[in-house]
């Protein structure tokens, strides 16, 4: 999607380029907030995108149980309806699954797991692709050849199947034992492996404009050292479109968690998130039991809309061109 | 230009030999074979032939070489759970997913474009909102979600179209269709729509940033000057100019889409390579996993050659390739 | 595509699907989960494939619609002595390419089911004779009495030497075949239906044998056979109408099935007793937090485990009802004196007693090892477990995984990596010997198959010596009483914690007819199809 047009399509306004640091402050002056406050529709997905954020955190609290804790659930409990149905039970306000998990908060906690990995597999994919995509641009080279093929080998693998080999290569190597906690930084791993090109291709783009301007030839003239160009002039430069990139790549990362999930490749029943909720609710849609799967996917859909409707609030309020 | 197109073929031959070590190198460590293909109550002293005799013995440089040696006359060995040489099991599959995936480009191509420039044309109408929503959907709902909605809606609530498979095929040589009769045409529909969605969401986007930008350059100012009538500007230069890197996203998509219909089979229970890759991934047939990795980056990497040769010729700032999740 | 030529491809197409409207009045399409493998009757020893191939091959007895075993290409048969069996053959019955079925073909397949490759050599003893008295008699000849020999010959289908011979099939089809054979993509049986094309994982049609030694009980002219591995999926099209049986249907969807005006849900017993199983015999546990000893040595932790255990929940709640709850390690349809066990009452609290005499008054961790593909509602139930014992203090770390990974890890060739675990299994004699031998035999004997698949390592060196004596007591009645000595001998030593048979689920159209045995072989030579 965005991700073609963004790459190119960003590249830093002039103005931008000629003090670096302001950046940030830039990024909150009065046009992009006039832009934010003109619609209403970003308006929403920022109060909704919050709103989960702050469900995840306060999980434990707003929960009636803990799902993940056996001990909490009750077989006598399972498959309640929701509390307005006729058979609806409190404080059941979704109702309960199976193995007697409280649907709500089931929900609370897996937000919290899909939050989680979309985020550190973000700062992951982010962190990789920046350093190698400056280092790619700012040598040249050879690394910078080494890195655009690593690059072109790792596209040649969509994310998914990058996820599932990550997934089983983990599986092998701790001997088919994988507690729930290693799901976790399995899946942030493959997901930090799966993103990583867009960073280090627009960041790269941007260093290689970058680095024949005048200032960083005079930075180098006075003996600066490279990292420090790097970081101090040339980085700054390249944030606007990294968190364009980066917010689209949260809603992708969440979805790429979520169809491990279902597929079987990612969190366990025993710990689920959005997504094994909604592979195991699927199995009991037919039987009218549409609670189970019906709550966690809208929770889903929704977290990623109102994540997209900022990224594209975002890529348009920094590109005024398309406005 | 010769030694471009020469060094960029010995980059990709490099890419596919570096797929190659890691596929192989991935699979052969994932689970047991051995006992997929035994039954619980098979002696110990079997389970060891077994394993001898499909090499799982061998030093791993040489299942390597073995594998790698055969991978290049097209030869993936014998799959664990059909065995049947497993280029065969590709073959009689492929047919399903390339009709898949083509359905599905051909549908996103065209009301993508269509879309797209519609809401670059009018660009408040109530129409482009609905059109913008739709693409806001396509890409927040998870694939695996869109299966199941449409399935539940139009299979199990209303009966109109079929839930799984391929309908009738017709057999036309080793190639067998789908298209050409009605309950193979019913059996697509879902599917591609499945599979489509996103590629259309993308294409729209495109063609409307595209078409935006175009507008605004001087030419086109130049021919409203001129007094060429707005359809002539629209479609006669603007659209064209635009599709150019709509076709070049769609083609370099293409190898994506082959790769993302493995959640669109399995829902759809389509009988395509896909569907083939997961159950070999439950079945820990080796084999087919490691071939359908190498099909996939061959598809892949060809495309981006010719993708990458083409760019020298039409457009330098084409130079970004697409990744998608699911 | 211009305009001009999409109306024309459309308009093609529906002219082509005009003609190829099939009647398919007496077709019947049947979709299972898993897949129709190889077409070589030896290679794998798994029920499905048996009955998949059982349309198209016969074997010389058969099971009727109750299990009992009938004449099928053997008439008749009697055992002159303890250790010769004779068997006289069918006259007249001709394999599907018409060659005539005579002793050499039996005397053939007996030797080729022995052979290396095949996954079925069990099915007759290795130091058995076997020899062709004349063109329709033969004779087993074994070193020791065995009333029980052709237990499991239903299954072990006979094959056309001429047939085979011609064809480079001699050998059977390994499991690990490095090249397909003739005879894992062609079958050559006398059964009622012959194989008309067969694409591995997309499709199979069966069309039926005109020239069936017996008269069919079915009305169909064709079968097609997918396999579908979504349950959703496989529910969705049942209840549209695309296919007319189904199995299993998720025991959650049953309701659904019953309650759709086109469909319906037989429902069984079957005979397969799902059982939970604790490392009885490592000095230490592989997955634990208890160091230096074994808890499961204890007796009173398992008893405890057992007590935790509301069976009765998991039927209601987890099985919803489609479970029989089990005090045996086998189904009470396969052993007479079933009725003498009973289950101990579920009581959490002297569970709790239990522990804290068994010196784990706070419990202790321990790893389950659970496939979540394998069995009806493998994972859920537990994950039920999980959730019981831990009202006691016991917290178990839960793994379920595909079968793949599970059986690699938790059978001989893992090398037993279980501590705790979940398994089910139907013996394949449809006899206790074969759970007794199999699952609940010593397997300290390298040399010996005894216990091969006994996860726990339980040992009671009383009960291989019942089990052996159980072999050879040909007196239904005394040998009834040794099994149900040996039960006992398992019940008070709480070696394994049995829970249920789970049910057969068939999903079948309302306007199909069909038999249901509780081996779960779908059986469609007795089904029948209304237009």
């Amino acid at each position: 999607m965005s991700d073609a047009v963004v790459p190119h399509r960003l590249e830093p306004n002039a103005q931008a380029s000629r003090s670096g640091t302001g950046w940030l402050k830039r990024a909150l002056d009065s046009d992009i907030f006039y832009s934010f406050r003109r619609s209403r529709m970003t308006m929403v997905a920022a109060a909704v995108t919050i709103l989960f954020f702050l469900l995840a955190i306060f999980a434990s609290q707003l929960s009636v149980q803990n799902p993940f804790d056996p001990a909490q659930l009750q077989l006598m409990n399972s498959r309640i309806s929701p509390l307005w149905t006729a058979e609806g039970q409190s404080p059941f306000l979704l109702g309960t699954d199976e193995q007697g998990r409280d649907v709500f908060s089931a929900i609370l906690y897996g937000l919290r797991i899909s939050l989680v990995v979309g985020v550190l597999g973000v700062v992951l994919a982010g962190t990789l692709g920046i350093t190698l995509g400056l280092i790619a641009g700012y040598f040249g080279g050879t690394i910078d050849g080494l890195i655009l093929r690593i690059a072109d080998v790792q596209l040649t693998f969509p994310a998914i199947l990058i996820a599932l080999l990550v997934n089983g290569v983990a599986k092998s190597v701790f001997g088919n034992r994988l507690d729930a906690m290693s799901t976790l930084a399995v899946l942030v791993v493959a997901i930090g492996l799966s993103f990583w090109v867009q960073y280090a291709r627009t960041v790269r783009g941007s260093v290689m404009v970058e680095k024949n301007k005048d200032y960083v030839a005079a930075a180098q003239l006075i003996g600066l050292p490279a990292p420090k160009i790097i970081f101090r002039h040339v980085l700054p430069n390249t944030m606007g479109p990294i968190l364009v990139i980066a917010t689209i790549n949260l809603a992708l990362a969440i979805i790429t968690e979520a169809t491990l999930s279902f597929l079987g490749a990612g969190m366990p029943d025993t710990m689920p998130s959005l997504g094994t909720l909604i592979r195991i609710g699927n199995n009991y849609l037919f039987a009218g039991e549409w609670w189970i799967v019906a709550f966690p996917g809208i929770a889903l859909a929704g977290l990623i809309l109102s994540i997209n409707l900022l990224g594209d609030w975002l890529r348009d309020a920094l590109n005024p061109k398309l406005r | 230009m010769l030694a471009f197109t020469l060094r960029r073929a010995i980059q990709a031959i490099g890419v596919m030999i570096a797929v190659g070590v890691i596929a192989f190198s991935m699979f052969r460590f994932a689970g047991d074979p051995v006992n997929q293909i035994v039954s619980l109550d098979t002696p110990a002293a079997e389970r060891e032939a077994v394993r001898k005799s499909l090499g799982l013995d061998d030093p791993v440089p040489v299942q390597f070489a073995r594998y790698f040696g055969n991978a290049v006359q097209f030869k993936f060995g014998v799959s664990y759970q059909f065995r049947q040489p497993v280029s065969n099991l590709l073959m009689e599959r492929m047919p399903a997913t390339l009709e898949l995936a083509a359905c599905a480009t051909v549908l996103a191509m065209v009301f993508g474009i269509l879309m797209g420039v519609y809401s670059a044309l009018r660009r408040d109408t109530i129409l482009t909102k609905f059109f913008q929503a739709v693409s806001l959907i396509g890409i927040s709902l998870p694939t695996f979600l869109i299966g199941i909605l449409l399935i539940y809606l139009f299979s199990v609530t209303l009966g109109w179209l079929p839930s799984f498979g391929r309908g009738d095929v017709v057999r036309i040589g080793w190639w067998t269709t789908g298209l050409l009769t009605l309950s193979g045409l019913k059996a697509l529909i879902m599917p591609s729509i499945t599979l489509g969605l996103f590629q259309m969401t993308l294409i729209m986007r495109l063609v409307r940033a595209e078409m935006l930008e175009v507008l605004r350059t001087d030419y086109i100012r130049f021919a409203r000057a001129r007094g060429l009538t707005t359809r002539a500007i629209h479609f006669g230069h603007a659209l064209k100019n635009t599709l150019v890197p709509v076709i070049t996203v769609a083609g370099l998509q293409f190898g994506s889409v082959i790769a993302f219909a493995i959640i669109t089979e399995t829902v759809f229970q389509w009988p395509g390579m896909g569907l083939l890759f997961v159950q070999a991934v439950q079945n820990v047939d080796i084999p087919i996993m490691a071939a359908y990795l190498l099909m996939v980056s061959l598809i892949f990497v060809t495309i981006n050659l010719v993708v990458d040769i083409l760019y020298t010729i039409v457009d330098p700032r084409l130079r970004s390739t697409i990744s998608r999740p699911a | 595509m211009s305009v001009r030529q999409t109306l024309l491809a459309a308009a093609t197409a529906s002219i082509l699907a005009l003609a190829m409207a099939p009647a398919s009045a007496q077709t019947l399409r049947y979709a299972n989960q898993g897949d129709l493998k190889s077409l070589d009757p030896y290679t794998l020893n798994e029920t499905t494939t048996h009955a998949h191939l059982g349309h198209a091959y016969e074997g010389l007895i058969a099971r009727d619609k109750d299990l009992k075993i009938v004449p099928a290409l053997a008439e008749s048969w009697d055992i002159p002595e303890p250790t010769r069996w004779r068997f006289h053959l069918r006259k007249g019955v001709k394999f599907h390419n018409g060659n005539p079925f005579t002793a050499d073909d039996v005397v053939f397949s007996a030797e080729r089911v022995r052979a290396k490759g095949s996954n079925l050599p069990t099915r007759i003893p290795s130091d058995a004779k076997v020899v062709k008295v004349d063109d329709y008699t033969v004779d087993f000849i074994l070193t020791s009495p065995n009333p029980i020999l052709h237990s499991q010959w239903d299954t072990w289908y006979i094959m056309d030497k001429k047939w085979a011979e011609a064809n480079n099939s001699i050998a059977p089809t390994p499991v690990a075949a490095t090249s397909p054979s003739f005879a894992s993509l062609n079958a050559n049986g006398t059964g009622p239906f012959i194989i008309e094309s067969h694409q591995p994982g997309v499709k199979t049609v069966f069309k039926p044998n005109p020239n069936w030694w017996r008269e069919p009980e079915h009305n169909l002219k064709e079968i097609v056979f997918t396999p579908i591995g979504s349950a959703a999926t496989r529910v969705a099209a049942l209840l549209s109408g695309e296919v007319d049986v189904i199995e299993p249907v998720p025991i959650q969807d049953i309701t659904r099935v019953d309650s759709s005006p086109n469909a319906q849900v037989l429902k069984g017993p079957e005979l397969r007793t799902i059982f939970l199983g604790m490392d009885t015999l490592r000095d230490e546990l592989l997955y634990s937090n208890i160091k230096g000893k074994n808890p499961f040595k204890d007796v009173r932790v398992r008893e405890a485990f057992y007590k935790a255990i509301d069976v009765e929940l998991i039927k209601t709640r987890v099985m919803r009802g489609l479970s029989t709850p089990s005090a045996l390690m086998i189904a009470p349809q396969l052993f007479a004196l079933s009725k003498d066990f009973t289950r101990p009452k579920f009581d959490p609290d002297g569970a709790k007693k239990l522990l804290t005499e068994a010196g784990y008054p706070d419990g202790f961790e321990v790893t389950m090892d659970c496939p979540n593909d394998r069995y009806v509602n493998d994972a859920p139930i537990c994950q039920a477990v999980v959730s019981m014992l831990a009202r006691i203090g016991v917290k178990v770390d839960l793994l379920a995984q595909p079968k793949a990974q599970y059986f690699a890890k938790v059978l001989k060739a893992g090398g037993y990596q279980t501590s705790f675990f979940l398994l089910g299994w139907t013996p394949g004699t449809l006899d206790s010997h074969n759970v007794l031998h199999d699952v609940i035999g010593c397997r300290d004997d390298p040399k010996s198959s005894r216990g091969e698949n006994n996860l726990s390592g339980y040992c009671n060196k009383e009960i291989d010596a019942l089990t052996d004596k159980i072999l050879q007591e040909a007196d239904t009645t005394k040998r009834d009483q040794l099994i149900k000595s040996a039960y006992a001998i398992l019940d008070k030593d709480f070696g394994y914690i049995p829970l249920h048979q789970q049910a057969l689920a068939w999903g079948v159209s309302k306007k199909v007819k069909l038999t249901q045995r509780a081996d779960n072989q779908v059986l469609l030579y007795w089904a029948t199809k209304q237009d």
